[in-house]
């Protein structure tokens, strides 16, 4: 289980994050949602250590994790998978994913990259292009296929719904529902596209201002209609 | 024709050690975004240890190796030292830093070793090869000083190429949140960069001094020449690195062997400035292709 606890971030004077908790159990997806600026984002990178936290813990499997080095996260199973600009450009898409093959989860056997081309054959196909050169969809799949290389346990999505056109989301969403339940990942999906999110998330946690709103299985967020104007946006 | 040829074969030992030093400016650009003004000094003073050892009677190719490892030191002890400090703030500010390093190198050496030109040794002859009864214009050590310089490219190609290592350098100098995020120990492969570069700058100096006389200035012109070098092939691109040194190289023996050679100093900032006014990105710079 991945459970952040009462996790505090600033950015300077001002709090990004204020006390916030909640758990993601393996095997399901939590998505946590909120408007712009309500600070998932800034959730995500204090875990990642990219942000320090200045409260809280973040504990994976009973480990505390809170303050380890962000070069380390991998090695215990945890990848925060960037949004879709998060490939690195110059490489190749065979380089990109080599290069998430390279720091894996203890003890993991190396994933073959052709199991990574089996689940995104749009990118067996242009396994020899330099990233730049991958259209929206193409490197959001290759910004969550590079961190399958890593064998992760969990796996923390920041929008990856960013940008994409509505079949192409639908496309990436079925393809993560369908790792959840074959791989028994532990997904966190921040997502301001909040409609869609629920439609594949088991669990929802509404973000406003840095706090938790609420926090609710994704069929009750979905049906509060109060909720859903007032955060979402739908 | 004879003449032709001489100039030619000139000109390419000459780019080749231009090219091993703009390869050097070329790496820690890659992966710091700074120009290091202080590559000269810093190379010269891994020539000055390696003349110390041969005056002490260690053999050439030892002292040779011992300069390459100096250097490889003295890179990563001015990248944790000097540049760590200043990571994150204006690139200026670095920059700066390896030009006030330029100084205490040059002050310092000349403070341990004197002023005065030594003559610095070379492993083979280094007067012309002769074919039949005509000198042809190349040494034996010019023909090592190609090979050399060819090795150490191949070496990094295949570094950069085919390794992992090679991989998380590259990964790192583009987009070193990123490869934080895959488990790349970034800060390790920023101080591995400006190891690497400044082992290559070694050879550069190494080769640059062989058969020829050294003082704390001897580097000196390189310090515009390998930008020069750099900055015609694309200071991002290895390959433009290369070929921009050996450009570089055969333009400056041919208006040194046809018009004069005090002339050679104004073409140089001539290719310069038609290049900046050109192509600003260099001859080998690849395709504007960063993020968006």
């Amino acid at each position: 289980m991945f459970a952040v606890e009462d996790l505090s971030a600033a950015y300077g004077p001002v709090k990004a994050l204020n006390g916030v908790s909640f758990t993601a159990d393996r095997g399901q997806v939590t998505a946590v949602l909120g408007a712009n600026g309500a600070g998932k984002t800034t959730l995500l990178r204090t875990v990642s250590g990219l942000v320090r936290s200045t409260a809280g813990s973040v504990t994976l499997d009973g480990k505390d994790i809170t303050r380890t080095a962000t070069e380390k996260l991998t090695s215990y199973g945890l990848s925060h998978v960037p949004e879709g600009r998060g490939v690195i450009a110059e490489l190749t898409v065979v380089e990109n994913l080599r290069l998430g093959g390279l720091h894996r989860a203890t003890g993991s056997e190396p994933m073959p990259i052709e199991r990574i081309f089996e689940l995104f054959p749009r990118l067996g196909e242009r396994r020899e292009a330099t990233a730049h050169m991958l259209s929206g969809g193409e490197r959001q799949m290759l910004v969550i296929g590079r961190a399958l290389m890593a064998r992760p346990t969990v796996l923390l999505l920041d929008e990856p719904s960013l940008g994409l056109a509505p079949r192409v989301v639908a496309q990436i969403f079925d393809l993560l529902r369908g790792l959840v339940q074959n791989e028994h990942l532990t997904v966190v999906l921040v997502e301001q596209n909040a409609r869609s999110a629920l439609s594949i998330a088991d669990h929802g946690v509404v973000l406003n201002l840095g706090k938790v709103v609420a926090s609710a299985p994704a069929a009750e967020l979905a049906a509060d209609e109060q909720l859903r104007h007032a955060y979402l946006g739908f | 024709m004879q003449q032709f040829l001489d100039t030619t074969l000139g000109g390419l030992v000459l780019g080749a050690v231009y090219a091993a030093f703009a390869l050097a400016l070329c790496l820690i650009w890659r992966s710091t975004r700074i120009v290091n003004f202080a590559q000269a000094a810093m190379a010269m003073v891994t020539t000055y240890i390696a003349l110390s050892l041969i005056n002490v009677d260690v053999p050439y190719w030892v002292a040779f190796l011992a300069a390459i490892a100096a250097g490889f030191m003295l890179g990563a002890l001015v990248e944790r030292l000097i540049i760590r400090p200043v990571e994150g703030k204006a690139d200026l500010n670095a920059v700066i830093l390896t030009l006030g390093l330029f100084m205490v190198l040059h002050g310092l050496t000349a403070l341990v070793f004197g002023v005065q030109h030594r003559g610095f040794p070379a492993p083979v002859s280094t007067s012309a090869i002769e074919v039949g009864d005509t000198s042809i214009g190349i040494t034996p050590f010019g023909v090592l000083t190609i090979v050399i310089v060819a090795v150490v490219m191949a070496g990094l190609v295949v570094l950069f190429r085919f390794t992992d290592l090679g991989l998380r350098m590259r990964a790192s100098a583009f987009n070193g949140e990123v490869s934080r995020l895959l488990g790349v120990r970034v800060g390790r492969m920023l101080t591995l960069g400006w190891a690497l570069a400044a082992a290559v700058g070694a050879v550069a100096g190494l080769l640059i001094a062989g058969g020829d006389l050294v003082n704390p200035a001897f580097m000196d012109p390189f310090v515009i020449y390998g930008f020069i070098a750099a900055v015609l092939g694309g200071l991002d691109s290895p390959i433009g690195s290369v070929i921009g040194g050996l450009i570089l190289g055969l333009s400056l023996s041919y208006v040194t062997g046809y018009v004069g050679e005090h002339l050679a100093p104004l073409v140089a900032l001539g290719i310069l400035m038609l290049v900046l006014l050109v192509r600003p990105s260099g001859l080998f710079a690849a395709a504007a292709a960063r993020r968006v």
